[in-house]
Formats: C-alpha cells, sequence, structure tokens
C-alpha cells in the first residue's frame, strides 16, 4: 500500500506525530475499558498522592485522576469533532459555491465573513455565551460557524484558482451542471490542502475549546473534560501538588502530535505541487 | 505620493466601517436578548411603577436606534453605563482594569518583538543548520501548548519550588513600579511565549522569501558585501511584510491575555470579562468586549498602513 510506505519513509517527527496522536485517540475510544473506575466515582480522599490503587492520585473531589483523564479524552475529542465537521461542512459548501457562482453570492458571503473575521473569536465567543448561556449545543454551533469562516476564506481561494483550469471550463462548455462540476471537478483538486486544513482546524477548535473550560465557560461538569479539570484543580498547585498539569499537558500532547504530522503533510503538498 | 494617500484614506475608513459595524453587531446581539434588563436590575417582586421609573433611567422607554446612538455616544465619552450585579459604573471598574492589561500586555510585547525578529532572523540566516532545526522544533511546540499550560508549568518551577515570583499577580496602585514588574514576570513571560513562536516563524519564512529572490542573488554575483545585502536590499522589502506580523500578533496578545490574567488572578479587563460572562453581567460584557474589539481591529488596521507606507513599489508613482 502507498500509505504505508509513505509513513515508513516520514521523518522521525512525523512518526512520533501519528504515535502521539494514535495513543490519545486510541484512550479516547476504548474509555471505558482502559478506565480502572467509572467517570464521576469517588475512590478516595482528595489530592491523594499517585500510587496505591490509583495510577495518578486523585482529584479536588476524590475521583480517581487517571479515569478522568481517560474520559476527558474521549469527550473533548468527540466535540472538538464534530465542531470540526460542521464548520467543514458549512465553510467548503459555501466557499466552493462563492467561488463557482460568483457573482452577488460571492459578494454576500464574504461581506459576512470580513465582519467576522474583524472580531478577535475568543471575544465573541464570550459575548454570545453571555447572551446564550453556556451549554453544548450552543457551543458547537457557535465555535462552528466561527471556524467555518476561516475553512471559507481557504475553500473559496482554493476553487478560485481552480475554477479558471481548462479541465473545468471544458466542463462547463459540456454542459454539466454547478453540483457536477463542484464535486466532480473542484472538490477532489481542493483535497490535498483542505485536508492539512482540517488537522490544523481541529488543534484550534480543540485549543479553543479546552480553553473555554478552563475560564469556566465551556463544557460544565460534571462530564470531565481537559480544560475544567486544570481550572477545577488549579488550587492544588500552590500546596505543591501538579494534578493541573497532567490535563494540560494531556492537550498539549494531543496537539503538539497533530502538528508535527500536518508539518510533514504541508511538507509532502509542497513537494508535489513543485514536481 | 497621492496614491499612496489615497490608500491610506480608504483604509482608515474602512477601519471606521468595521468599529460601526461591530459595534452596532454588540448592540443588536445583546437588545435580542429575552428578558428585561429593568427586571433584572430590581428583581420579579418589583412594582410596576418602580420599573417603569427605572426603564425610564435607563432609556429603556426610547425606540433602539436612537438608544443604540446614545449607547455610542456615551461610550465616546466615558459613559459606558452601570453594572447589573453591583450597580457601579461601569466605567469607574473598566479604567484600572483596562490599564493594568495594556500594562501586561506591552511588557510581553517589550521583550517578545526583539526577541522573535532577532531568532527568526538567526533561524533564516542559518537556515537547515542544528540551531534552525532546534528553533523549528521549539517553536512548534511552543505554539501547540495551550497558555495556561505554559502558566502553571511556569508557577511550579518558579513559584512553588524556587519561591522566586509570587504565583499571583495581584497588583495595586500602591505598589512601585519595580514591585509591579516583580509580580508580572511570570504572566509577562506566558504571554510573551505565546507569540514568540509564532513571530519568530513568521519573520523566519519572510526573510528567506526575501533572500531567495533574484535581485539578493543578483546582487550576490555582483560582490556586494553580506552585510550590506542584508541592510540595504533584504531588510527594506522584509520589513513591511514584517511589521504586517508583528503588529497581527500584537492584536492575538490582546486576546491571549484573557486566558493569562485568569491563570495568574491578574486584575485586568479580561479577568473581568470572563467573571462578567458567567454573572451575564451584561452592560459590563459589552463595554469590555468592545474595547477588547476595538483595540484588534485599530492594530489590525495600524498593520495594514504601515505596510503600504513600508513597501518601496508604492513608493515610485505610477
Amino acid at each position: 500500500m502507498v500509505g504505508v510506505k509513505k509513513i515508513k519513509n516520514a521523518p522521525w517527527s512525523a512518526k512520533i506525530g501519528i504515535l502521539m496522536v494514535s495513543i490519545t485517540l486510541l484512550t479516547a475510544l476504548f474509555a471505558p475499558v482502559i478506565a480502572p473506575f467509572d467517570e464521576a466515582e469517588k475512590v478516595g480522599d482528595i489530592w491523594l498522592a499517585p500510587g496505591g490503587k490509583t495510577i495518578l492520585g486523585t482529584d479536588q473531589l476524590g475521583r480517581d485522576l487517571f479515569t478522568r483523564m481517560v474520559y476527558g479524552a474521549r469527550n473533548t475529542i468527540a466535540i472538538a469533532l464534530l465542531i470540526t465537521f460542521l464548520a467543514f461542512l458549512v465553510g467548503v459548501v459555501t466557499g466552493l459555491m462563492a467561488a463557482t457562482v460568483g457573482g452577488w453570492l460571492d459578494m454576500i458571503f464574504s461581506r459576512i465573513v470580513d465582519v467576522f473575521m474583524a472580531f478577535p473569536a475568543l471575544i465573541l465567543t464570550l459575548m454570545i455565551l453571555s447572551i446564550l448561556g453556556t451549554s453544548i449545543p450552543v457551543l458547537i454551533i457557535v465555535i462552528a460557524l466561527l471556524d467555518a469562516t476561516k475553512v471559507f476564506r481557504l475553500a473559496r481561494a482554493l476553487a478560485m484558482d481552480i475554477t479558471v483550469m481548462e479541465f473545468v471550463e471544458v466542463a462547463r462548455l459540456r454542459g454539466e451542471g454547478l453540483r457536477w462540476i463542484i464535486i466532480k471537478e473542484i472538490l477532489p483538486n481542493a483535497l490535498p490542502a483542505l485536508i492539512a486544513e482540517f488537522g490544523l482546524r481541529f488543534c484550534f477548535i480543540f485549543l479553543f475549546i479546552s480553553a473555554l473550560s478552563f475560564l469556566g465557560l465551556g463544557i460544565q461538569p460534571p462530564a470531565a473534560d481537559w480544560g475544567s479539570m486544570v481550572r477545577e484543580n488549579a488550587g492544588a498547585i500552590s500546596f505543591g501538588i501538579f494534578v493541573p498539569l497532567y490535563p494540560a499537558a494531556a492537550i498539549a500532547f494531543l496537539t503538539v502530535g497533530i502538528n508535527l504530522v500536518v508539518d510533514w503533510f504541508l511538507h509532502i503538498s509542497a513537494q508535489i505541487r513543485a514536481q | 505620493m497621492n496614491s499612496i494617500f489615497g490608500i491610506v484614506v480608504k483604509r482608515l475608513a474602512a477601519g471606521l466601517v468595521t468599529i460601526l459595524v461591530v459595534s452596532a453587531l454588540i448592540f443588536v446581539g445583546i437588545e435580542a436578548l429575552p428578558g428585561d434588563p429593568a427586571t433584572a436590575i430590581l428583581g420579579q417582586q418589583a412594582t410596576e411603577e418602580n420599573l417603569a421609573a427605572l426603564r425610564k433611567e435607563l432609556k429603556l422607554d426610547l425606540p433602539p436606534h436612537i438608544r443604540y446612538f446614545s449607547w455610542l455616544n456615551g461610550f465616546i465619552h466615558g459613559d459606558l453605563g452601570r453594572s447589573l450585579s453591583n450597580q457601579r459604573p461601569v466605567s469607574e471598574m473598566i479604567g484600572w482594569r483596562f490599564s493594568n492589561t495594556l500594562f501586561l500586555a506591552l511588557s510581553a510585547a517589550c521583550i517578545a518583538v526583539p526577541l522573535a525578529l532577532s531568532l527568526g532572523l538567526l533561524a533564516a540566516l542559518y537556515k537547515d543548520t542544528m540551531l534552525d532545526k532546534s528553533l523549528s522544533i521549539a517553536s512548534l511546540s511552543a505554539i501547540s501548548f495551550p497558555e495556561f499550560f505554559v502558566g502553571y508549568i511556569l508557577i511550579a518551577i518558579f513559584s512553588v519550588k524556587l519561591h522566586m515570583f509570587p504565583s499571583v499577580a495581584s497588583i495595586n496602585d500602591g505598589m512601585s513600579f519595580l514591585q509591579k514588574l516583580n509580580v508580572i514576570v511570570l504572566p509577562c513571560i506566558t504571554l510573551m511565549l505565546v507569540v514568540l513562536a509564532h513571530m519568530m516563524r513568521m519573520t523566519r519564512a519572510s526573510v528567506i522569501g526575501i533572500l531567495t529572490s533574484p535581485y539578493i542573488e543578483m546582487a550576490r554575483l555582483k560582490g556586494v558585501e553580506m552585510r550590506a545585502i542584508i541592510t540595504k536590499h533584504a531588510l527594506p522589502n522584509a520589513l513591511a511584510p514584517i511589521v504586517n506580523v508583528v503588529i497581527m500578533d500584537l492584536a492575538w496578545l490582546i486576546v491571549g491575555v484573557v486566558v493569562v490574567e485568569v491563570v495568574f488572578v491578574y486584575p485586568g479587563l479580561g479577568q473581568l470579562l470572563v467573571d462578567s460572562v458567567s454573572k451575564r453581567d451584561l452592560p459590563v460584557v459589552q463595554a469590555s468586549g468592545l474595547i477588547f474589539a476595538c483595540t484588534y481591529i485599530l492594530l489590525n488596521l495600524t498593520a495594514d498602513i504601515l505596510s503600504i507606507l513600508a513597501n518601496p513599489k508604492l513608493r515610485i508613482p505610477k
């Protein structure tokens, strides 16, 4: 298989990245199998040191920290993935439409996106959350729409370059419909850049949700989530107990891993374009 | 020169329009909220007369577009209304905190900008050496770290283990400048690291882009000294993109400050915004959000105008 061969020839940084991402994803996928306790089960005193029946000790309510970490992976990654998919669905569809149809449709979409881009995303999200209140559906829709504006920009720019190519012209003259042109001619050519962007976008969204949870405005307790775990256990650090560092390190572990893979992917697509 | 002037004026006008649109969006967004601020302030047991009096005082009886302009007018003159949670004037709560936030952000910028530019330049000049590669890996990981991870690592090392700096950055006006600096060392380093990596990578990329361009090769083949190539040929052309990146990153710093302030319990505007969002204290959210947005837009505007002015190609009239 080509894929396996490519991974074998990948630089060591990319291999480490793939390993880091797979470890986290597998943990998230098999959380109930891996976790020794229940998500909300109290197993002892608060902030117990590692050792005994716990691997990493306990949290601020006496729940097993390792179990919370494992379930946290599942909750945070699931939500971040869902948001990224939604953002891409909206962003790619509108972006490709804007570029191929052009005219007033392009004008309207682009101006709306300009207004949103003029605003720092975190500030805008905070303001919307103060109006609508924090809940998972609100979070998902707000962040997905905000990130869709960035996907829109990329998809539109990519499609703009592709629509002027001869093969699109040919398809148009042949009398193919708009849907056919977008799906069969433009999308396949824009795909490699979009996939790299998917990784980066997921990274941003993941960090964004973690930051919101850390501020107490993201995923709400009792659901385990890495950002909230940092917040809930922040007080421990002044006693020399480093509990908040574990979930924070887990976030960094996943995002560094994704960045290493995406970096390699961008290199490959740059090489392909150069040929 | 006329053409440059025209471009700058156009860009300024666009910036002003953006600020107006954003302020209108903030106003409409909060207007669209179900519920009545008067009831929110006085509680469910308030009498109908009291509610009516308060509505009049808050100008809620006027039509929305008039209220928008009076809100905007108040904003320009420093009158931001009263907080819903403690009835204090919002401008009083915000003024001191905003200056704290600016103090923290400016201190971080003063270190981050020169450091990022020199590291980026070094990485570009010694491209593909060990130095470049290690800087690249280090900055890639720094970009992926959440701000609070960096913050708590610094607290764990420098505050809990070494007792060098306080973990809580409580600042007040009675402190001397040096005491203030001592308190903000850790939040400042955290904030600096957040933008340093990105700024460095962008500087590296734009310098490399320019060093490989044909006119630099020409200068090299002509036998121009390396130093002269960098100062006379490369820098004037690299300036526009680099200035752009620096100011964009400063705009990003204004946002990063929110999380850092919460980590270090620093009494700044970001902390106030987060608190007010969870309390749903809308006048405070409205005002601090608009201040953040304006700062961000103004910085972006400055970046655009500076890069127009710094672009050598635009200096020659067509």
